[in-house]
């Protein structure tokens, strides 16, 4: 499903001292089938923004569409159950949303809420623990007896099944381990090749945004800093340090290394061999030139 | 977030109202709530109405905003008035409404005690939005002071009052988060049969007491390992001070109780 938003505002309690613009003027297209990462400091409104694709806030300004669904300011949604099943969104530390006995029970909430008959919801269970890791002697567990990491993809399960079309991850890793880190976002990327999922990620670190994303959308104070591809965006260090964020490691690394050794080493996505192997090819060019 | 209902919400500002020593504010609310009472004429009426109106101004709040907070007992306010309309039978027949006598008395009778009503949630009202939940405790705590001879527990209650009040911002904030994960599963609570939104309220309750739970624990752990011991020889980070302007204002509102006996018939 296309994503769209025109001109979109959104205003926490409006008409009291406590009134708050969380976003301002924000217009972006997300095409269909496409890895988007939504970078920002904390508060310039990336949690807000997300909330606005499954219909929990409507714009109070401007125009919200996924794909045949409009939000707009003062218009319910008729069908929002629907859109709901289509944007599954995993929310900051979703395994505070867990409550039922029984692990199993717990990830087939959803797809039970949305209708979904029990075989289907059957079939759909042993792919998604497959996907998520966790083997299947914990469904009949209580989910409270399981590990933070357990616990967290037995949540991410959870909206797993009810198979969405466009997956929403409000920083997906924070508070877990940095091996535990790259296992999910690895897993994000697999089911979003295999399933040809719509992924929308919000994340702090550029690293994973620089890895995975196609595209990147850069927040400030509720609007849009920047737009493009990481590539693109990810070189321009001074447009980024007013916003207090850095360039991803792997960049500053080559900053470093064209300071150095005066050679140019443009980055166009290579990996760290890819990038080891030109290294030493231009280092030996200039031995050779002497 | 609740948008409508601001009893109990802080508007932070440095007027002199925000100012004053939470236990004047106290003190005088209290006074002020028993001397209502004493109003019997339209003048008293007016002048109470009148310091009341004062001080909100004097807070810097937008009056909008505290008469908006007040919607949700708006609606008492008036079915008081409709109650004694039409329950009181002294005076002469004004009018009928469906056949029901009005009489002066009971308009009277009406207005001057839904005015009453307004005064006492509009004065404390504005103790909430002017103090923080930790003066309003420690102000509690210091004028209870004295219980402590027959072995009143003031110190626990205050530590009571001022962690639930410190939690229940967070609780709204967990509240409002777990619902909106619940509803992006599919959970509609807004809609449907009674039952079926009776149901959806496990989904929430459930998480939210798991992590009041967790809280209470990790608080407990974190007091312990700070090496809290309760009441018994604890100094203040926040000493109350009587200042000037508490002992000006004291003078003031002493000055509009003796006018409001003046005022009364
Ligand atoms: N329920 C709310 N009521 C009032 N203000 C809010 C609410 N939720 C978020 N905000 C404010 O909106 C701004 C953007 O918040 P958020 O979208 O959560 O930012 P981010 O996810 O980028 O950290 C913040 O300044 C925050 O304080
Ligand atoms: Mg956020």
């Amino acid at each position: 499903m296309d994503i769209s938003f025109k001109q979109v505002n959104y205003t926490y309690q409006p008409n009291t001292p406590f009134e708050h613009h969380a976003l301002r003027n924000l217009s972006f297209t997300i095409s269909s089938g496409s890895f988007v990462a939504i970078v920002g400091h904390t508060g310039s409104g990336k949690s807000t923004l997300i909330q606005h694709l499954n219909g929990l806030l409507r714009p109070t300004g401007g125009e919200v569409s996924i794909g045949p669904y409009q939000l707009m300011p003062g218009k319910k949604v008729k069908d929002i159950k629907v859109l709901r099943e289509k944007v599954g969104v995993v929310f900051q530390y979703p395994e505070h949303q867990l409550f039922d006995e029984t692990v199993k029970k717990d990830i087939a909430f959803g797809p039970k809420n949305f209708g979904v008959d029990y075989e289907e919801i059957e079939k759909r269970i042993p792919p998604i623990l497959d996907a998520v890791q966790l083997p299947e002697e914990l469904l009949e567990r209580s989910p409270f007896d399981l590990s933070g990491g357990q616990m967290r993809r037995v949540a991410i399960a959870g909206v797993l099944a009810m198979d969405p079309s466009v997956l929403v991850l409000d920083e997906p890793t924070a508070g877990l381990d940095p091996r535990g880190q790259k296992e999910m976002m690895d897993m994000f990327y697999q089911l979003h090749n295999a399933k040809g999922l719509t992924t929308i990620l919000v994340t702090h670190s550029m690293e994973d945004a620089l890895q995975y994303a196609d595209h990147v959308i850069i927040m400030d104070h509720g609007t849009k800093y920047m737009e493009g591809t990481p590539e693109d965006l990810f070189v321009q260090k001074d447009k980024l340090q007013a916003v207090q964020l850095d360039l991803p490691e792997i960049i500053q690394f080559l900053r470093k290394i064209e300071d150095k050794f005066q050679v140019s080493l443009p980055y166009e996505g290579q990996t760290i061999s890819e990038l080891g192997i030109q290294l030493k090819e231009h280092l030996k060019g200039d031995v050779t030139d002497e | 977030m609740s948008n409508s209902l601001i009893i109990g919400q802080y508007v932070p500002s440095d007027s002199f109202i925000h100012r004053l020593d939470p236990r004047t504010k106290i003190t005088m609310i209290f006074l002020f709530v028993i001397f209502v009472f004493f109003a019997n004429s339209a003048a008293s009426y007016a002048w109470l109405t009148a310091f009341a109106v004062g001080i909100a101004l004097a807070t810097k709040i937008k009056i909008p905003f505290i008469l908006r907070g007040l919607t949700p007992v708006w609606f008492l306010i008036i079915f008081t008035f409709i109650l004694h309309l039409i329950v009181t039978k002294d005076g002469d027949i004004l009018f009928q409404i469906f056949s029901f006598p009005v009489y002066s008395g009971g308009v009277i009778q009406g207005i001057a005690i839904s005015f009453r009503f307004f005064l006492l949630i509009l004065v404390t009202s504005l103790l909430t939005l002017t103090t923080t939940p930790i003066e309003i405790t420690d102000a509690i705590e210091s004028l209870l002071d004295p219980l402590k001879k027959i072995r009143f527990p003031v110190h626990e209650l205050a530590l009571m009052m001022s962690i639930s009040l410190r939690f229940i911002p967070t609780l709204m904030q967990e509240t409002e988060k777990i619902s909106k994960a619940q509803a992006s599963r599919g959970v509609d609570f807004k809609t449907g049969p009674v039952k079926d939104r009776i149901q959806a309220i496990v989904p929430l309750l459930v998480p939210l007491f798991v992590s009041a739970f967790k809280r209470a624990e990790d608080l407990a752990m974190a007091m312990e390992a700070r090496g809290y011991q309760g009441g018994e020889g604890r100094t203040k980070l926040r000493e109350l001070k009587i200042e000037k302007r508490d002992i000006f204002s004291f003078i003031i509102f002493g000055l509009v109780i003796i006018v409001l006996f003046l005022l009364r018939v």
